[in-house]
């Protein structure tokens, strides 16, 4: 019988949630949480399960990816599955990570499942199969089921489909086929370009991925007359939240008048992001929301002025639409404040 | 300012500055608060000077501790 390896994250583990994502990487025999679903359905032995932090992963990468490999060194696997992450962006992240290195370095298939808008999608799409995943794990056992079927498929040495036919993600590697209708890519395009001629539909077979960039903002020629702002997704409030903003998959944002504030204490602001323990923060806000020495920075005259207010959302399982509209509103606030430049603390 | 700067990359922030971890970007709480302080000093100075810097493509500005 084949083999397999399957990767999780500490909570999926059961060892805990944000308290123990600093978790070191581990390997266990045998079945640990969704193993149990991936050993039923996949045409191979689940014979080791390993975990790992996903903070440990996002912050000691070299050395979390480094332990793995060696686990894996003395074992023998066919296939290499991560997840399913859903819209976890760090689980997501690691998840790629870790499929990415063993792919390279075992040159087995690394499989893994995510929803469209965890950013692990864009980073890892073109290495690795990613396979296309709800939002949360109610849909475990579907996003599981879909990877197993295909790694059958590629367990079994039977033909894979194209992205869309499987559904993964596109990777943009191209690879040649026979047409049943034996048309020649001459006639195709020719027909494409009627169809556009006549404004109906048609489907290239070429798409050109999307690329949202911001363009580059022109350097602050004099630092010490400009006005500077403070904006977070860590989501930093005082204690009431009084915006209500979310802990999780925000669509709102608030805005705190610092400007008679010589640092934000313990007990008057907090985070109320879900997305990590906030025991730090909530102990010292300023950890997030640097307000002490951009005041010391003022006092030293090398800034001009500190914007007034700071603003502040949640960046956790927040859309990609939601965070866009945000920054966008944001944004116009600032400009119509004279804001001339600005330090997003992200977390 | 992130921890998680290939995600910045990704997403095209263009001027990066790293923080040292998520929960707590800019100042780790088992080290004493001076040490903090210094650190976060330090980032965020990196962060204002970045600001001021010209840049053609996206760039992680270094930062030394």
């Amino acid at each position: 019988m084949k083999k397999a390896v399957h990767y999780i994250n500490q909570f999926f583990a059961g060892i805990g949630g944000e308290e123990m994502a600093d978790y070191k990487p581990e390997i266990r025999e045998g079945l640990v949480g969704p193993s149990l679903a991936l050993n039923s359905m996949i045409d191979a032995e689940v014979t080791h399960t390993i975990i790992c932090g996903d903070n440990f992963m996002g912050t000691h990468t070299d050395e979390a990816v480094e332990e793995i490999l060696k686990f894996l060194e003395g074992i023998d696997f066919d296939i290499f599955i991560a997840g399913p992450a859903f819209n976890a962006g760090r689980y997501g992240v690691a998840c790629g990570t870790i499929c990415k290195a063993v792919k390279e370095k075992f040159n087995v298939e690394a499989i893994t499942s995510m929803n469209e808008e965890n950013p692990g999608v864009d980073m890892f799409k073109k290495d690795i199969y990613i396979f296309k995943g709800g939002k949360s794990a109610a849909k475990l056992r579907d996003d599981v089921k879909k990877m197993a079927d295909f790694a059958n498929k590629i367990l079994n040495g039977k033909k894979t489909g194209s992205a869309d036919e499987e559904g993964f993600f596109e990777r943009g590697i191209r690879s040649q086929v026979w047409l049943d209708d034996k048309k020649t890519a001459a006639r195709r395009g020719v027909e494409m370009l009627i169809k556009k001629l006549n404004n109906e539909e048609f489907v290239t077979e070429l798409p050109i991925p999307k690329q949202d960039r911001v363009d580059i903002a022109h350097p602050i020629k004099d630092l010490s007359k400009a006005n500077i702002a403070l904006v977070t997704t860590g989501g930093i409030v005082p204690v009431e939240n009084p915006d209500r903003i979310q802990s999780a998959s925000a669509t709102r944002w608030g805005k705190y008048d610092i400007s008679n504030l010589e640092r934000l204490e313990s007990g008057v602001y907090k985070t109320i992001h879900a997305g990590f323990d906030p025991a730090a923060a909530d102990a010292d806000p300023n950890v997030i929301l640097p307000l002490d020495v951009m005041k010391e920075y003022l006092r030293e005259g090398k800034i001009g002025k500190l914007h007034k207010y700071f603003y502040s959302t949640v960046g956790t399982g927040t859309t990609q639409k939601e965070a866009s509209r945000m920054g966008k509103e944001i944004v116009e606030e600032l400009k119509k404040d004279k804001v001339d430049g600005v330090i997003l603390v992200s977390t | 300012m992130c921890n998680l700067v290939p995600v910045a990359l990704t997403v095209g922030a263009n001027r990066i500055v790293p923080t040292i971890s998520i929960p707590y970007p800019l100042g780790d709480p088992l080290t004493p608060k001076e040490q903090q302080y210094k650190l976060r000093y330090h980032r965020v100075g990196v962060a204002l000077d970045a600001l001021t810097t010209e840049i053609e493509d996206q760039t992680v500005f270094k930062v030394k501790f």
